[in-house]
């Protein structure tokens, strides 16, 4: 831990009662820090607690599968894999699309605990690897904001981060995805590059291009750092604060992290092939032309420096404006002017929703709503103003980034809802820093108001809190050994520091003198001040509330699981897995199973059958292909889905009851995505004037398409009226029949049906041989009409 | 339709073989059978077959060996023969225990059959009788015809039989009961007398059989009992010292009746449960040991969330409903969980050894199981595991690696093959135990965290940097 070496390190000669209170002080946030660390992962065990120690939602479950193949056949393999069982019949190769970071953490704690003989099964290792990187993902935000306003900050951020509900929903125990390793990822990139940025160390910048090689690895969110870096060095060069330990901090990370992100198979040459990356390359030349002015102008006088200056703008402008125009060719040479379409959304929120419907279709990429915001960052977002203006009260290099941090992750958040993981780590350690300063400034007024009593009014300050909530009295406390240091703007470098701490005793009382003029400056009232402090509590007990409820009913279902409440007790609807069951036990292993692509991922990981689409969705035209089935007619599907080889069809339903997210909702964007390829799919015949319904209003295209009938199937038998739940209204058409498919299974409260396809009939029944005789002259020109229409055949 | 006119031919080619080596060969026998009376149960898909046998020792010389008959299909579904000696006259019977075992017979007739030797506990003298009661379990021994059928048929299965008991010994009368499950009787052979009572189908008595004849019959008849068939069953039960004793028992389990066909409507299984899916099983019975903690229900992938336990100081019943119900032919997995109090079942012998006592069986209730397999992990450090298993298995040792092992685990592997319900029993695993392995990881893990703090201050005190 870094917090025994800081007050070791600020130690000055003349207090030397205080020497004892901050080594107290760095023990007492080392154990603060632990046990932030315990709440991080202890806040994220509702959903074993109140579930079962499962994996969670869809994207886990292909993680997990990743997983398990490492763990069973080894790293060589890994990267190697060719997965046939999914994206059937073109298959999928893993290693070379997979970001690696999280597999390969999991796949190394599990094989470290097996080679201790510990006996825990890689589901297990997956579950917990989450909770277990947010306790690390909170101490690299104390590290950060140490770097950025000192200790106390540190130790409030570290404890706003471990609850942030932004980030618990994506790291509770069970949810096994990349973001749970990311952010901490993330943070301690930003970490190093401030440590390096204050300490111009060589060391730290190489540990830098590690942690980033690390976040290439884990997520594609890696972009966001090499682009807010270069934005940060720009303005630190802009407003004249460049430094050789500004180069030492960029220019390493350029050149290690480019080198190691092309070793990540799924970047490989993006990393200097996309516009997501130029900005870094871009900023890298200006680094070194500003570093060459500086030296320069080090070693010329200032006469022949202006001559230089002169005659290097031209040929430099010359140059920049060649380079700016290959680079241009370049990018304008590719079909997405060089940005991939997820990147472009960003840009141009509008963009997914005009071009790619499969991006816009998945709901967390969708802009988000304010009282997603409250729900998300709860307090911090009023707490996020106060801790800017902290930032520039003074504004250092570190002070600076953070508050680019926060203005870039705002402005992505507000793009998807997906990107509010990127603003909790900022809005936290803002937050922090405001409360901290504001601690700080209260706590110091009252201690100025009380002259009689000196340390204890702190800690009795402290106590008042306890009782509201720990996180506070943590804080508090936690200001104690940052006391003395708390003044100077920014330690430098350890060696400023001891040479601070060697002033002469005379220089110090001076100092102190000084201090104590600013504090009395500072101070507020005795009464506002209390208040405020009571106010702040309050505060932050209210955020603690929110965020034990987000982590305990918000954030915890794994959603292949559903509960509800009724007056005879909990009713758990477990249908996924019974389904997914049946499927892996009473099918041939290479069966392959349609489904709409939500679906894939979890039917490869627990069934282990083979699927046409998953959650991956590289492939828009498959995609379009199974959505244009599901909305094609009976017979036209079932051509579509023969001729891929299907032999069962699995549909969600949640009309008997009432489950939201069922197939049927999600219909029109089969029609959508599968119109955008296949141009016979009209979603207008899909509306009645304008409205998307399955009534007895509904148009003729929806009650005879595959997805009404295969959901429907049956259904009036149910209650006698066939009353959908969930659309609240009675069906359209109730009786039908099914020709081409056959029922073979349906989850006990209907959730899951799975159809099978029925074989060919041998013999061609009589009166279609008729009619294809009568329609033999015209039969060519059918048969073309019939291939526009299924591109399959 | 194919397969019954296929075991119809093959039974009437025994027949013909059988007569025509019974018409050329009659070895002197000792015994001759004054009186058999076979009862057949086929209410569920184990069959119980009772015979009761009255044997006379018509030889000059005392002996004391019986031999038993059965055809090869039958020996191939065998899953066990048990043979008791009755003594006494009538209220005061006794019954003892007799050892059977497979044989060979040296002058045999060239027919195929097998052959299984009763020794007597006492010689029997020239002139004396005795009755001896025999059971035999079979299992999937009922053919279901037809092998495929839909959701709302119900399950029609085949019992192929002789009328006449296969023995070696001259018969001198014998009657036969069938009891089927139900009164829907499809069809029996007949072989007059013949005479058909509600559930009962009763043939005989038949007076004065010679040795080896045989008339094969047929009932085909309705069993809806969920055939409930585990295929393999892999019971671990590891013992730890600090007083718990673990199981984990992981099923496969398969419904071995005429196979499911085509549609599985669930609106059907809901609202017409009686008519539809009626050989289809939902819930099974686990009876647990008493005092059974943190029992756990799941598969592969997650908890099963439809189980109920009840306990009582007694006994402990788990019910649990696999994720689906079985129809003919479908499968499930899963693993049931718990731990049990170390006291209950693990005792020290009087030399210096302990032995755990436990049930070798399966914990479902009415379940056959064709591969049970029993691995006793011993605590580590424990040395010279012998097994006592009341019938013979196939017995090994393994080793495992669990939490912090450094030399491993002894375990124990029993392995039984077409285990019924029949065979539950307890059976004993000795084996010598040093307590102080106990500490050993304790001891462990407190010297890697002792050495964890000393290398912390020790790189607290050193100074690595090069410039001062």
């Amino acid at each position: 831990m870094a917090a025994p070496e800081a007050s070791t390190a600020a130690v000055p000669t003349l207090y030397t009662n205080n020497t004892l209170r901050n080594a107290f002080g760095g023990v007492l946030s080392f154990f603060i820090l632990l046990l932030i660390g315990v709440l991080a992962f202890s806040i994220r065990l509702f959903s074993v607690i109140k579930y079962e120690s499962v994996i969670h939602e869809f994207d886990p479950y292909f993680n997990y599968r990743v997983t398990q193949f490492l763990t069973k056949k080894g790293i060589y393999e890994f990267w190697n894999w060719f997965d046939d069982r999914t994206w059937y019949p073109l298959g999928r190769v893993i290693g070379g699309t997979v970001y690696p970071g999280l597999t390969l953490t999991a796949g190394t704690i599990w094989w470290l605990l097996n080679s201790l003989n510990i006996p825990l099964s890689v589901e297990t290792v997956c579950v917990f690897t989450a909770p277990i990187f947010s306790a690390f993902a909170s101490w690299a935000t104390y590290l950060l904001t140490k770097e950025v306003k000192g200790a106390g900050a540190g130790l409030t951020s570290a404890v706003l981060l471990a609850m942030v509900p932004s980030y618990i929903s994506r790291s509770v125990a069970g949810s096994y995805d990349n973001e749970a390793v990311a952010i901490f990822a993330l943070i301690f990139t930003f970490y190093l590059y401030l440590k390096t940025l204050n300490t111009g160390s060589l060391f730290y910048a190489t540990l830098n291009s590690l942690a980033y090689f690390y976040m290439v690895c884990s997520w594609g969110g890696y972009t966001f750092i090499i682009n807010l870096i270069p934005m940060h060095v720009l303005l630190c060069i802009v407003t004249g604060r460049y430094s050789s330990r500004l180069y030492i901090a960029y220019a390493p990370l350029v050149v290690l992290g480019t080198l190691l992100a092309a070793l990540v198979p799924v970047v490989g040459f993006n990393a200097v092939m996309t516009s997501e990356h130029f900005a870094s390359f871009l900023v890298f030349i200006i680094i070194h032309v500003v570093a060459f002015v500086y030296y320069i102008k080090g070693i010329l006088s200032p006469k022949m420096f202006k001559v230089a200056v002169t005659l290097v703008v031209t040929v430099g402008l010359a140059v920049c404006c060649a380079v700016i125009a290959v680079l241009i060719a370049l990018v304008a040479s590719s079909p997405t002017k060089g940005w991939s379409g997820r990147s472009l959304s960003l840009l141009d929120p509008t963009y997914a929703s005009k071009y790619i419907p499969i991006i816009a279709s998945v709901s967390e990429h969708q802009p988000p709503t304010w009282p997603s915001y409250f729900m998300d960052i709860n307090v911090l977002a009023f707490l996020v103003p106060a801790g800017i203006i902290a930032c520039f009260l003074p504004l250092s290099d570190a002070s600076s980034f953070v508050v680019l941090y926060i203005a870039t992750s705002v402005y992505f958040s507000g793009v998807m809802v997906r990107l509010m993981l990127v603003l909790a780590p900022a809005a936290c350690i803002t937050s922090g820093i405001a409360l901290s300063e504001a601690f700080d400034v209260l706590t110091g007024s009252i201690k100025f108001q009380l002259p009689g009593v000196t340390s204890n009014a702190e800690v009795d300050a402290g106590e008042t809190s306890s009782d509201t909530s720990e996180a506070q009295t943590d804080e508090v406390k936690a200001e104690k050994p940052d006391d003395t240091s708390k003044n100077r703007p920014l330690k430098k470098s350890k060696k400023k520091e001891r040479e601070l701490a060697e002033n002469p005793p005379a220089k110090a009382t001076a100092k102190a003198k000084a201090k104590a003029e600013k504090k009395r400056l500072l101070a507020l009232p005795l009464e506002a001040s209390v208040i405020s402090l009571l106010l702040l509590v309050v505060l932050g007990a209210f955020y603690v509330v929110h965020s034990v409820w987000a982590a305990a009913e918000a954030y915890s279902a794994p959603s292949i699981v559903l509960t509800t409440r009724s007056r005879d007790g909990l009713h758990v609807f477990d249908d996924f897995r019974e389904a997914y069951a049946w499927l892996s036990h009473n099918t041939d292993v290479n069966d392959k199973v349609a489904s709409w692509w939500d679906y894939g991922y979890q039917t490869t990981a627990m069934a282990n059958r083979t699927v046409i689409v998953d959650n991956n969705t590289w492939n828009n035209t498959h995609i379009a292909t199974v959505g244009t089935a599901m909305s094609s007619p009976e017979r036209a599907a079932w051509e579509i889905f023969h001729s891929l080889d299907v032999k069962y069809v699995l549909v969600v339903f949640g009309g008997l009851i009432g489950y939201p997210s069922d197939d049927i909702n999600k219909f029109l964007w089969m029609v959508r995505i599968g119109g955008g390829v296949f141009p016979h799919i009209k979603e207008p015949d899909y509306l009645r004037d304008g409205q998307y319904r399955i009534d007895s209003q509904a148009t003729p295209t929806v009650l005879n398409c595959l997805m009404y009938k295969l959901s429907y199937y049956r259904f009036v038998e149910t209650d006698g009226k066939a009353y959908d739940r969930v659309r609240r209204t009675e069906i359209g058409k109730k009786y039908f029949k099914l020709t081409h498919f056959e029922e073979v299974f349906t989850t006990h409260h209907w959730m899951v049906r799975i159809y099978k396809l029925k074989p060919l009939k041998n013999r061609i029944r009589g009166k279609a041989k008729k009619s294809k005789l009568k329609t033999s002259s015209t039969s060519s020109s059918k048969r073309s009409g019939t291939k526009k229409k299924n591109p399959w055949q | 339709m194919e397969a019954w006119i296929r075991a119809r031919v093959t039974l009437a080619l025994t027949l013909f073989a059988l007569l025509f080596f019974v018409s050329r060969s009659s070895p002197p026998r000792q015994f001759v059978i004054s009186n058999a009376e076979r009862r057949i149960d086929l209410s569920s898909h184990i069959i119980n077959v009772h015979l009761t046998l009255k044997v006379e020792n018509t030889g000059t010389r005392p002996a004391s060996e019986v031999v038993l008959t059965l055809t090869p299909t039958e020996v191939d579904h065998l899953a066990m023969v048990d043979a008791l000696a009755i003594k006494g006259k009538r209220k005061k019977t006794t019954s003892v225990r007799l050892e059977v075992k497979p044989t060979e017979l040296p002058d045999a007739p060239p027919i195929d059959a097998k052959y299984f030797t009763i020794y007597l506990a006492d010689p029997l003298n020239s002139g004396e009788s005795t009755t001896l009661e025999v059971l035999y379990v079979f299992m999937h021994f009922l053919e279901p015809f037809p092998a495929e059928i839909a959701q709302s048929e119900s399950q029609l299965v085949f019992y192929h039989d002789t009328a006449l008991i296969l023995s070696p010994y001259h018969i001198k009368q014998q009657t036969t009961f069938i009891k089927t499950p139900s009164t829907k009787v499809e069809s029996f052979i007949r072989v007059e007398p013949t005479n058909r009572v509600g559930t009962e189908i009763k043939y005989g008595p038949y007076e004065d059989c010679p040795p080896y004849s045989i008339s094969p019959i047929h009932v085909h008849f309705e069993n809806n009992s969920p055939f409930a068939v585990v295929e393999e069953l892999v019971q671990e039960i590891e013992i730890s010292h600090w007083g718990n004793i673990q199981v984990t028992e992981h099923y496969t389990l398969v419904h071995a009746g005429a196979r499911h066909k085509g549609v599985f409507s669930r609106v059907d299984y809901q609202s017409r449960q009686f008519s539809n899916g009626a050989s289809s099983f939902r819930y099974l019975l686990a009876r647990l040991p008493a005092r059974v903690h943190s029992v756990y229900y799941r598969d592969e992938i997650g908890n099963i969330s439809s189980s109920h336990l009840r306990t009582n100081s007694l006994k402990s019943e788990l019910e649990i409903e696999p994720r689906y119900p079985l129809f003919g032919g479908w499968k499930a997995t899963f693993v049931i969980g718990y731990g049990l109090p170390l006291q209950d079942f693990l005792f020290e012998s009087s030399d210096d050894k302990r032995y755990l006592n436990f049930t070798f069986g399966c914990p479902l209730i009415g379940m056959v199981v064709d591969k049970l397999t029993i691995k006793v992990v011993l605590p580590e450090g424990s040395t010279d595991p012998s097994p006592v298993v009341p019938f013979p298995v196939e017995h090994r040792l393994e080793a495992k690696y669990s939490s912090l092992d450094v030399i491993g685990r002894t375990v124990v592997v029993l392995e039984k093959k077409n285990f019924v319900p029949m065979h539950n029993s307890h059976f004993q695993v000795y084996y010598t135990f040093n307590p102080i392995f106990m500490l050993a990881e304790p001891l462990m893990l407190a010297s890697a965290f002792f050495m964890f703090f000393v290398a912390c201050v020790a790189y607290i005190h050193i100074d690595l940097s090069i410039r001062k």
